[in-house]
């Protein structure tokens, strides 16, 4: 008897917290269900998340879950993932847990092409925090923090993650759940680290402070945004770092025998 | 028998890992605790354990508490600087009820400091570093042979307490040699953390146990269980009411005082004991831990003939007040010595309350603190007056 999305949301906790016009619990959906998709044993499943309005999702699911610090889900999920490499480890970031005070973390984890799936929510603010400027904010935006304009230009967290040799880098819209649910499914079902960016809209802050209207409006247009590349864009093979630190483990068992030192004392 | 070989501080500290059951490192290399990095690179693949080296502490530190969520013995090591980055995530540890082992080869601050010079001046900030009420248990070594002993200690506190413990060691001890006698395979007395009983669907993942400490399953077992950095119910789910915040903090903080139960005890020498007697009178009592207490050993071997007791805290945090409170009445004056600018002289001070003349020793930069320079603090010390116990209103032996 195979799973539903319901398996593995915790209803006891609903209603979520995310505001009207939030597209979080679109992408919690699609990530339940990619859960099911795969039959994922919810003992054998790890969500990890850090600080943020989507990182707050720890609560609604069913499976083993541990919500961190600001920044470090990566580094938590790496810890479990090389411990215990038969466990499915899911981190769930926004762009500035993700992105920005965890910016080091992503580009590392992606770079050790450990076998953890990122499905970073990026609504190009903190929103929990009032709507600050965060690493992906666009230049010239007006955020909490930028009352006169953005001054800095954003990372493209998708070309990020290919160039720190991420296996499986995908984006997409909460617009388009189908495609969503699709790329989560194999980012979680591949080997290496995984991300899949998610935008989302954050009519509260974002949309308000730069005039992009409502709900119904920034989701339009950020379904027919011009130029966003969506989809897979990255898929490769390399060996994830848990599959070569086994060989690295086999190697050292034959060199030192009987759990002796190569230098034996 | 059991072998002895000879090796480094740090070194040791991988092998009393290991033989306490760590599996898991992850760290940053920094001086002057790379050694242990090393000989954990070494060593941990080949018990089927696993070495990372992250990109930095704040990492090195997440890294281990996820390991020890997913059922390791973990560590990391570290000194100062590296020290400093991780006490977000040592709160992290305390509040999630993780155990893991902490090492931290103290080298002389702040910042950058004097890298490769040995300092004890992260004695608070093994107390106090990470913010919001919390409880600190810290050991320090003054040996070779007890980086081995201390760091089984250490594990051994933190899979009991569920909470992280320091092993403050320094650039001294770590990076000496000496002679150590490893117990054979088996002989050591291990804790395991309290594991969960009874039906999956009825874990409660912070339910405390009989001692108050809950029992810790492990991600990937029979047991699925939440864990969170906010302030939580019994089931790991975030509370944000007044009663339950004032229940998990009290029963945090508590774990210090019921550490003091079964962690190592203070080392008392009398200098009776090196066989020349004491003269009359009121003895100096030395306080000093790690290197710093080799220098003060060393004075009473100096001068056999005036007579002083040491008083060695192998666990710092919790302090030993009550063993040292005892020893103030029959002592005419403290002398604290330590590589900092007086840092458990305000453990000692505190406990004292005034009853005896408290004098430090202290040195801070980056070199040992001498016999001579202890000595001289004794000869001073000694010539102060006893407050009146009466007059400060104290009765003896009792706070």
């Amino acid at each position: 008897m195979s799973r539903t999305y319901l398996d593995y949301l915790n209803e006891k906790a609903m209603p979520h917290m995310w505001c009207p016009g939030c597209g979080n619990g679109n992408i919690l959906k699609a990530l339940l269900a990619a859960f099911a998709a795969l039959d994922l044993d919810p003992r054998k499943t790890v969500v990890v998340t850090g600080i943020g309005c989507w990182g707050k999702a720890d609560d609604y699911v069913t499976t083993n879950a541990v919500h961190g610090t600001h920044g470090r889900a990566l580094a938590l999920a790496t810890g479990i993932k090389a411990y215990r490499p038969d466990l499915t480890v899911v981190a769930l970031m926004g762009d500035g847990d993700c992105a920005t005070i965890g910016g080091n973390h992503f580009i590392h984890a992606a770079r050790r092409n450990v076998g953890i799936t990122a499905v970073v929510a990026n609504n190009h603010n903190y929103g929990m925090t009032g709507g600050q400027f965060s690493a992906t904010t666009p230049a010239g935006s007006r955020t909490s923090t930028s009352p006169y304009g953005h001054a800095e230009e954003a990372f493209d967290l998708c070309e990020l993650a290919r160039a720190a040799g991420a296996n499986y880098v995908a984006r997409t819209t909460v617009c388009h759940y189908r495609q969503m649910e699709k790329l989560i499914t194999e980012a979680l079902a591949g080997e290496g680290f995984s991300l899949v960016e998610v935008m989302t809209p954050c009519p509260t802050y974002f949309g308000r402070l730069n005039r992009r209207g409502g709900p119904p409006e920034m989701w339009r247009s950020l379904k027919e945004e011009p130029g966003l590349r969506t989809g897979c864009l990255v898929k490769a093979s390399r060996p994830s770092f848990e599959a070569r630190y086994a060989e690295i483990q086999k190697a050292a068992r034959a060199l030192t025998g009987e759990e002796r030192d190569p230098d034996a004392r | 028998m059991s072998p002895v070989v000879f090796m480094q501080g740090n070194e040791a500290v991988v092998e009393g890992a290991l033989a306490a059951g760590a599996r898991f490192y992850a760290g940053y290399p920094i001086t002057p605790s790379s050694e242990i990095a090393e000989l954990a690179s070494r060593r941990l693949p080949a018990v089927g354990g696993v070495y990372l080296q992250m990109e930095d502490e704040i990492a090195s530190i997440g890294a281990v508490i996820g390991a020890s969520l997913a059922g390791a013995k973990a560590f990391t090591a570290t000194s100062g600087p590296g020290f400093s980055l991780m006490q977000e995530n040592i709160g992290l540890a305390v509040m999630l009820e993780v155990p893991c082992v902490v090492v931290n080869v103290m080298r002389s601050g702040p910042s950058t400091g004097l890298a490769t010079k040995p300092a004890q001046a992260d004695v608070m900030q093994a107390r106090w570093g990470t913010h919001g009420d919390h409880p600190a248990v810290a050991l320090a070594p003054w040996s070779v042979q007890e980086c081995f002993s201390l760091t089984v200690a250490a594990f051994n506190a933190a899979e009991r307490l569920r909470t992280p413990v320091f092993l403050l060691s320094d650039e001294i001890i770590g990076r000496m040699r000496e002679g150590v006698t490893l117990p054979e395979p088996g002989s050591l007395e291990l804790v395991e953390r309290p594991a969960p009983t009874g039906p999956a669907a009825e874990y409660r993942p912070y339910r405390p146990g009989p001692d108050g400490v809950p029992p810790l399953a492990a991600f990937g077992g029979p047991y699925v269980f939440h864990a969170t950095s906010s302030m939580h119910d019994e089931m790991g789910v975030s509370a944000n009411d007044a009663a339950t915040a004032a229940s998990v903090i009290s029963r945090l903080v508590a774990k210090s005082r019921f550490a003091l139960d079964f962690l190592p005890g203070p080392e008392v020498v009398r200098s009776a004991e090196t066989g020349r007697g004491c003269r009359p009178g009121e003895p100096v009592l030395l306080v000093a831990f790690g290197s710093s207490a080799r220098s003060a050993r060393q004075v009473m071997l100096d001068h056999p003939d005036h007579p002083m007791t040491l008083f060695r805290p192998r666990c710092l945090w919790p302090f030993p007040e009550k063993e040292l409170s005892a020893l103030l009445a029959d002592h005419g004056a403290v002398v604290v010595a330590e590589m900092n600018t007086g840092q458990l002289l305000l453990e000692v001070e505190r406990v004292a309350a005034g009853r005896v003349p408290v004098a430090a020793a202290l040195r801070s930069d980056g070199e040992i603190i001498t016999p001579e320079q202890i000595w001289e603090t004794v000869r001073e010390v000694a010539r102060r007056p006893r407050p009146a116990a009466q007059a400060l209103g104290w009765k003896e032996g009792g706070r």
